[in-house]
């Protein structure tokens, strides 16, 4: 590269942080004051970028037009964050950790199918910015002048952030609602409306951040879920909460890949490094070494105790042995009762449902939030089907040892997590799952690239689909049976324990990170049998099953049937996947209405669905005892 | 006492019973597809209505084996997991005579595994891959589009015309973009020796940044550029590149870019007087285009997408196989479909015996704009069987079944 190349793509660079910048911001404000890890952030960013492509239409090509565009836009994204503050996440302040990520995700599928249903398939390519359409000669090279006035805006929102927070009674208010917001409260400040006002702030900036991209970004329907990953990366390198981190880390990780694509292949020692295709991993590879280097991202602080919004978790029932029993008997006479499909349908279910279980067990009993547990069930589809076609074992030794494989990589992606906590710990884990992904996407050779596998087919006394499904269900079966067990092992009260309290846990003499890491290889090696069935049933495996959307799958599972209870994880994966099957079918908008069920799933039973039932339960028997007594 | 008169009776009445069972099964001939309608929407919402239009057009002309036909359609969410799922229940469940569809080559090609392991026909109709029909062909798999290699092999002789030594490239980063790439530098060196490849960019799908890629384009000075980028990815590259004025005195190649779902988008913005692969839906005079255009927009008050081409002729496949099969039986349909002929839109293709491949051709021209809106000139249509490899080679490439 030569000099001027390099200032060119420093320019670049900077020039897309700019947006990057001004939706992580608002992501940031959001979750440092309300704690919600607002999913839902990418889709406000998609929706200022259609509303602005609407009203520059309407108010016309002029520089006014335009400029008068791009700030209604970002208001009227401010409002609709504030709809989704008042009218979905309020009702939820008090559940379980994470369980608005639920209701955010829910908005996202809603307002994805109303954006198609508004703005229809077809991209919507922008105008440049009257105006400013010229390009500016720089060293020789041409530079668009509008990249220049979004170098110049970043750092202008930073200081308007900056003051707003250091220099306003409101801006006192959401430092001190992030430090300790039950003290905020204590002191006579209205919780609910400070925050929909942070709402309506971080909203703003989504929305402004995707209306400033309209000259150089069509509108289009993906762009929801492409930006919030990036957006969730630049606010965690940054350090929760932290404005200024933001800032940083978006200029790096901006810059970085302008490196990336600017550097191009390089020879290296006679191997040739193709650099421009870094760029589908770079912002997860800077993640991973911020986040072991600095456990709390570049400029965060250690995160402040909180006192739990939510009650403490509640202690954890075995599930008796009617259940268990009854199910079984219910599952095992399936295939002779039931049509071809549901046993087709029901080994999917098996295989989510010890994906779930696994998941439950690391985010919930042992307080580890994994983003990017579709790491081991993709991981085990590929150790499996790499097994089988590579090394030429039979698929039978293959399904076996695929879970070992797996185990070793929790091994090594377990030792960096449990260093961490929090969210800093389940984006680590994201990026572990991300950097895997990208490994196999790009591995023509042995993985298969981006097609992946095929022709993974169980041996010929499995191929059936029955024997296939008492199969899966004897393997998911013990998966989920053992993982129960561990839960009331006395390694699995030490987990809890560390959980509840990692003080007194080391204080009694529990080595807590040794457990943890511990628990991190046993659910690794379970969600990669998961995974393991699960390419034996498909015939074929592809990268999806390692991707965002996977691991998101996963946390659904779990926080629909509720984190709090064993069972919870088992009836979300089979009402998720059973639903998504069912709805698809019958409507073309499939996402919105799923979106409209589980918002209603999570406003009616705020602790997931056998959570509430169990609540329901209790207070009817409570009622009933009482009656006796009268 | 079983006597012999009653296992006669009986007898009859199993034959009775045998013969009415089919006349119970006339119902319509069900025809399974699965595609990824959410994922990409901007391909296949024209996709669907051209089917549509092509079931009402058979079934108005008395259907197929005497009876209607009935498509059942289903998302497979981009998700070759999923695809297989909806595949067994299209075909377990609803009792669909065989699969057609899906979009993306990973998909396609699952679905493709699953359909021979299932032993049942299955016709591809989007995937571009190479590998579905050669690398990973198998003896139930067809497919109707026109490939990667194909459409790169119509640039070809545009590309090797103008004689220029220094190419760079782009291309989004997975398997069409690399097999694209491929083929294109294989293709230009074998024809143009001494041509060049001075720099490659391989972008994430969909996410772009094209600010850089751009820039790292124009600093290794290339005569000419080769791309396979559509969609928002395209958009964006055009616009930069436009801005940046890195066009100028380069001519550009791009796979796709005038297929009116990518094209029309750029709105005034096309990009001037580069070659393309598309569809200039309002020029074509064929007796059978125009038929199919006249129906089409009589139908659904807008103009055809290539999609709206994909979708008409996948189905128009379905009914010429079925009726060549004369039955619903798996080797009479696969054994139809090996050379069967369908007359499409784009004319009169053939499912090659030798690799399921359809000789279905696509437009090659140059990007014009036109009252701010972009269009296809100087185009020529070039017929799919003339850019197939040699046969010796497809034998090569394609397993033994």
């Amino acid at each position: 590269m030569t000099f001027a190349s390099i200032i060119i793509q420093l320019l670049n660079g900077l020039a897309a942080a700019a947006s990057l910048f001004l939706v992580s911001a608002g992501l940031s404000l959001i979750f440092g004051v309300t704690r919600i890890v607002n999913f839902a952030h990418g889709s406000l960013y998609m929706l200022g970028l259609y509303g602005a492509y609407t009203l520059i239409e309407a108010l016309g090509r002029t520089p006014l037009g335009f400029w008068t565009s791009v700030v209604l836009s970002a208001l009227a994204v401010g409002l609709v964050g504030v709809l989704i503050e008042v009218l979905v996440l309020r009702r939820i302040y008090r559940a379980p950790e994470l369980f608005q990520l639920l209701a955010t995700f829910a908005v996202v599928l809603v307002i994805k199918d109303i954006a198609l249903f508004t703005w229809g398939a077809e991209d919507l390519v922008g105008p440049r910015a009257p105006g400013l359409s010229m390009a500016v000669e720089i060293l020789g090279r041409r530079i668009p002048a509008y990249d220049l006035l979004l170098i110049a805006i970043g750092p202008v929102v930073l200081l308007v952030m900056w003051l707003l927070l250091t220099r306003t009674r409101w801006g006192a208010l959401v430092r001190a609602a992030t430090q300790d917001r039950e003290m905020v409260g204590a002191l006579g400040v209205d919780q609910a409306k400070l925050f929909t006002s942070v709402f309506f702030v971080g909203s703003v900036l989504a929305g402004l951040g995707g209306a400033l991209q309209i000259p150089r970004e069509p509108a289009n329907l993906e762009l929801d879920l492409s930006v919030i990953a990036d957006a969730f990366v630049v606010t965690v390198v940054g350090g929760l909460g932290s404005i200024g981190g933001a800032f940083l880390a978006a200029m790096l990780i901006g810059v970085a890949k302008a490196f990336c694509i600017g550097v191009g292949t390089v020879n290296w020692f006679g191997a040739e490094i193709v650099f421009s295709k870094l760029t589908l991993v770079v912002e997860f590879l800077i993640m991973a070494i911020v986040l072991v280097v600095r456990p709390f991202g570049l400029l965060g602080k250690p995160q402040a105790a909180q006192r739990i919004a939510a009650d403490p978790a509640p202690p954890l029932t075995v599930p008796s042995w009617t259940f268990v029993l009854v199910g079984l008997a219910l599952l095992l006479a399936v295939p002779v009762a039931a049509d071809r499909y549901v046993t087709i349908l029901l080994t999917d279910i098996f295989c989510f449902a010890l994906f779930a279980v696994s998941l439950h067990f690391i985010m919930g009993p042992a307080g580890m939030v994994s983003f990017g547990h579709a790491a081991y069930f993709g991981l085990g589809a590929y150790a499996a089907g790499l097994l089988m076609k590579r090394a030429g074992l039979p698929m039978e030794a293959a399904l076996v040892l695929a879970p070992l494989v797996v185990g070793a990589f929790a091994v090594v992606y377990g030792w960096f997590c449990v260093r961490l906590s929090g969210v800093y710990l389940a984006m680590l884990t994201l990026a572990f799952a991300q950097i895997s992904w990208s490994i196999v996407f790009q591995w023509d050779s042995f993985t298969g690239g981006s097609n992946g596998l095929f022709g993974v087919w169980p041996s010929a006394w499995l191929a059936g689909k029955t024997a296939y499904y008492y199969l899966a269900l004897a393997f998911c079966g013990a998966g989920v049976a053992l993982l129960w067990r561990v839960l009331f092992s006395p390694f699995g009260y030490a987990l809890r324990a560390g959980r509840d309290s990692p003080l007194r846990a080391e204080a009694i003499g529990i080595d807590l990170r040794a457990y943890q890491w511990m628990a991190f290889v046993l659910v690794g090696a379970l969600a990669g049998l998961a995974g393991a069935v699960y390419a034996f049933s498909k015939g074929s495996i592809s990268p999806s099953t390692i991707s965002i959307a996977q691991s998101t799958d996963g946390l659904i599972m779990v926080l629909l049937g509720g984190v709090e209870t064993l069972k919870g994880p088992l009836a979300g994966a089979a009402i998720f996947t059973w639903l998504r099957d069912e709805v698809a079918r019958r409507t073309e908008f499939w996402r919105g209405v799923m979106g409209v069920v589980i918002l209603a799933i999570v406003l009616l039973f705020p602790q997931g669905l056998v959570g509430g039932l169990k609540a329901l339960t209790q207070r009817w028997r409570e009622a009933q005892s009482r009656e006796k007594t009268a | 006492m079983l006597t012999r008169n009653k296992l006669l009776a009986g007898a009859a009445a199993l034959v009775g019973l045998s013969m009415a069972a089919p006349a119970d099964a006339q119902g319509p001939v069900k025809i399974g597809e699965l595609n990824s309608y959410k994922v990409f929407p901007a391909f296949l919402e024209p996709y669907k209505k051209g089917w549509e239009l092509a079931v009402e057009e058979v079934n108005a002309a008395g259907g197929v084996l005497g009876r209607k036909i009935e498509v059942v359609s289903r998302d497979d969410n981009g998700n070759p997991g999923d695809a297989v799922r909806v595949a067994e229940e299209l075909l377990s469940r609803e009792g669909a005579a065989f699969l057609v569809g899906t979009f993306p080559s990973h998909v396609g090609l699952a679905v493709a595994d699953f359909a021979k392991q299932r032993k049942v026909l299955f016709l591809a109709a989007e995937p571009l891959s190479d590998k579905i029909v050669w690398d990973s062909g198998n003896a139930y798999t067809f497919r109707l589009r026109t490939s990667t290699y194909m459409q790169t092999a119509m640039l070809i002789p545009d590309a090797v015309k103008l004689n220029k030594k220094r190419w760079a490239i782009v291309y989004p980063n997975y398997e069409y973009g690399q097999s694209a790439t491929a083929a294109f530098k294989k293709l230009l060196s074998a024809k143009q020796p001494g041509v060049e490849f001075v720099t490659e960019q391989a972008t994430p799908l969909g996410k772009i940044d094209a600010g850089a890629v751009v820039q790292a384009l124009a600093d290794a000075k290339p005569d000419a550029i080769f791309s396979s980028l559509f969609g928002p990815d395209l958009a964006k590259f055009v616009r930069e590149g436009q801005q940046r004025g890195i066009f100028k005195g380069v001519e550009v190649f791009n796979l796709l870019a005038g297929e009116p779902e990518y094209l029309d988008p750029l709105k005034e913005e096309a990009p001037d007087g580069w070659y393309v692969t598309g569809y200039p839906w309002s020029e074509i005079k064929t007796p059978e285009h125009t038929k199919f255009l006249n129906a089409y927009q009589a139908k659904y008050k807008d103009y055809p997408r290539l999609g709206s081409v994909v979708g008409y002729a996948t189905i128009m496949s379905a009914v010429a196989i079925i009726k060549k099969a004369g039955s619903l039986d798996q080797d009479k349909l696969i054994a139809a479909a090996k050379g069967v002929t369908v007359l499409t839109p784009f004319g009169m293709i053939e499912y090659r015996p030798i690799d399921h491949q359809s000789t279905m051709g696509a437009y090659v021209g140059r990007v014009g704009v036109k009252d701010g809106k972009g269009y296809m000139k100087e185009w020529r249509f070039v017929d799919g069987k003339d850019v197939l490899p040699p046969d010796a080679d497809v034998k090569k490439m394609r397993p033994g079944n």
